[in-house]
């Protein structure tokens, strides 16, 4: 297992759809910041052409020119040959290693023995299943959102992939608003009394979604076109004890708001915890919040409880 | 065009095949299939006795060992694969890579058919797949009858398409709506809005249905009450309450049956393995008068078949969801 302090943080695809000059200005704006990798690409609606692929190598070649390691993240669900046509360009793209989020890509990318990161919406659960995907080129795994810590670290502690840890990169998606389900149906659109044929593309005018609560006013979903996420936003900033000896990633979902100071907090917890405070290096769990959570945050899944929950205490582990 | 009708019970896999069923399918009595409920799915005792008697009315079974596996717990879903093979069933139907690469080397001789948990919706990611010989792949019910057509033209597969029941208006196997609100993933677990989340509440004039504590919908006095599925309650958009995902309803393509033959669709599979043996009956009757009378030349949609389906459908009500692209 790696040192924890090799522990990187990634900036993930942007999963709303932005206008071109925003998507480009939220990049600007993170020139500076201690990302290390970025994923660009859409991986949600085909619809969404404010940028195309020569955007985003032209984009990524100015953020590897800032220093930035960059990948190209495809599409999670494809239902036409077109679409599929258009992840082959993405992945002959030339430069950008893949995250591929559908079997296809990993299909296309083992073809052209091409490395890829396996994406969260791969459903891989368990040690054979993470082998087999590892034998096929897989250079990072960004593990389902709805897996613990426990049962993560049973695969990771499996015999099959024990051995083989310095073979691949675990990434851990830390912050943001979680892809629960993807549908045909547009929800965006269906909100407007629209079809998705019609949309109009109106996810320009919602950069953060659409909240839906419940009849009693608790967050339920984000809608967010073909996409439902969680109302709650995921927010691990207090699991970085448990988190950095295992992952040499941390994910962190652009949102449109207060991202800047999301980053410089976990990238300040990283290096508390990593320079010896907090006795992590003793193997001691932090009984300290490093960050406290924000109303609308949530920690379930990690502690394999519903994903909507938030466990305040640092220590908490309910197995 | 084969109808394939769903069997959690012995009970309901006779009432299939009593009203013509080409063939049916079942789990194990474990979390190993998608359909994982207290009182379903049968032992491998069982198993066995289903196969022997599908086989003597000279059908076929099917198995779906189709959830993922956990973690250090492989094992119990490659035993489930084995029982599959083991009990003399036709076909296992399987989504986890891991279970389709045990499956294809310890039981070549197992057809294998890749389960709509799997999410494959394009002819790259069914190539994917093929690495594990599978046959036939089971869609997800995002396609449109258009798509549907496009891809069969990119595949060698056989295709199998959902025909009527209960309608996932996520992809399958990419949906934690119900991991998120109840802790219980579909993926691993093989249940959706589990029951022992549900509860019914009387509030004054309304029952409320929760799960997990969550409002999942409020009804007044005379409206029916749907069960708690996550994705058919009624939620809160600014100042709009209302279905936001999707209404309760079943899908029912009995009016593409043209269309499907002529695709060459290669089976049609009726949703509801949780269901009574009474509408099992029902509904693999009506499948197979429909079929007949299409296969002889003189098909006309029947409007008694269409009300009978109907009644048996979530809140009374049809949809042709995806397949129709206005649905989306």
């Amino acid at each position: 297992m790696q040192a924890t302090t090799s522990c990187q943080l990634s900036l993930g695809p942007i999963s709303y759809y932005w206008p071109k000059q925003q998507v480009l200005d939220f990049y600007q704006q993170l020139q500076s910041s201690p990302i290390s990798r970025i994923y660009l690409g859409e991986t949600v609606c085909r619809k969404r052409n404010e940028l195309r692929l020569g955007d985003y190598l032209d984009l990524g070649r100015e953020l590897q020119q800032q220093g930035k390691e960059v990948l190209l993240s495809t599409m999670t669900l494809l239902e036409t040959q077109n679409e599929v046509l258009q992840l082959t360009k993405a992945v002959d793209n030339g430069e950008l290693q893949i995250e591929a989020n559908d079997f296809a890509a990993v299909q296309l990318c083992m073809e052209r023995k091409l490395p890829f990161v396996a994406g969260p919406s791969l459903n891989i659960y368990n040690e054979d299943a993470l082998e087999l995907l590892l034998n096929q080129g897989m250079s990072c795994w960004v593990p389902p959102i709805e897996l613990s810590q426990q049962r993560l670290e049973a695969v990771l502690n499996s015999s099959k992939i024990a051995n083989r840890r310095e073979q691949f990169e675990l990434e851990i998606f830390a912050l943001g608003h979680i892809p629960l389900a993807w549908s045909a149906r547009c929800f965006t659109a269906r909100s407007l009394n629209r079809s998705k044929d019609n949309c109009q593309l109106c996810c320009l005018d919602y950069p953060s979604g659409r909240l839906v609560n419940s009849q009693e006013g608790e967050p339920l979903f984000v809608l967010n076109g073909i996409q439902t996420q969680s109302g709650k936003r995921h927010n691990l900033i207090n699991d970085l004890p448990s988190l950095m000896p295992m992952a040499q990633r941390l994910r962190l979902s652009p949102q449109a708001k207060d991202m800047g100071l999301w980053i410089e907090r976990f990238a300040k917890g990283i290096e508390r915890l990593a320079t010896g405070q907090d006795g992590l290096t003793q193997g001691l769990p932090s009984t300290e919040l490093l960050w406290p959570l924000e109303a609308n945050d949530c920690n379930g899944y990690w502690r394999q409880l519903a994903g909507m929950e938030a466990i305040l205490s640092a220590e908490h582990q309910d197995d | 065009m084969e109808l394939l009708c769903p069997a959690g019970s012995m009970p309901a896999l006779k009432a299939a095949l009593d009203n013509g069923a080409d063939a049916v399918y079942v789990g194990l009595k474990n979390q190993t299939n998608a359909r994982h409920f207290a009182g379903l799915n049968l032992d491998q005792m069982k198993l066995s006795e289903a196969c022997k008697l599908v086989h003597s009315r000279g059908k076929k079974i099917h198995v779906a060992v189709n959830t993922f596996a956990h973690a250090g717990q492989v094992a119990t879903w490659q035993q489930a694969v084995d029982q599959c093979a083991d009990s003399g069933a036709d076909v296992l139907i399987a989504a986890d890579i891991a279970v389709l690469a045990y499956a294809a080397q310890q039981h070549p001789e197992l057809e294998l058919h890749l389960s709509v948990q799997a999410s494959a919706t394009n002819a790259a990611a069914l190539v994917y797949y093929q690495q594990f010989n599978i046959k036939r792949v089971v869609l997800p019910r995002v396609l449109s009858i258009q798509q549907v057509a496009q891809l069969k033209q990119h595949t060698d597969l056989d295709l199998e398409v959902f025909a009527f029941g209960s309608l996932c208006i996520m992809a399958e196997g990419r949906c934690y709506l119900s991991s998120y609100l109840t802790g219980d993933s579909p993926n691993t677990l093989g249940a959706c809005s589990p029951a022992n989340h549900v509860r019914w509440q009387q509030q004054g004039e309304h029952l409320e249905s929760r799960l997990n504590q969550v409002l999942i919908d409020r009804f007044a006095k005379d409206e029916k009450a749907g069960y708690p599925t996550l994705c058919k309650g009624r939620f809160q958009l600014q100042d709009q309450c209302f279905h936001a995902l999707e209404e309760p309803t079943s899908l029912n393509t009995l009016e593409l049956l043209p269309q499907l033959q002529q695709l060459g669709i290669a089976s049609l599979k009726i949703e509801g393995r949780q269901r009574s043996p009474a509408y099992v009956a029902q509904i693999t009757k009506v499948w197979r008068q429909a079929i007949d009378v299409l296969k002889s030349g003189q098909w006309q949609l029947q409007p008694q078949w269409q009300q009978a389906l109907s009644q048996l459908s979530e809140g009374s009500q049809t949809t042709l969801g995806a397949y129709h692209r206005q649905w989306k």
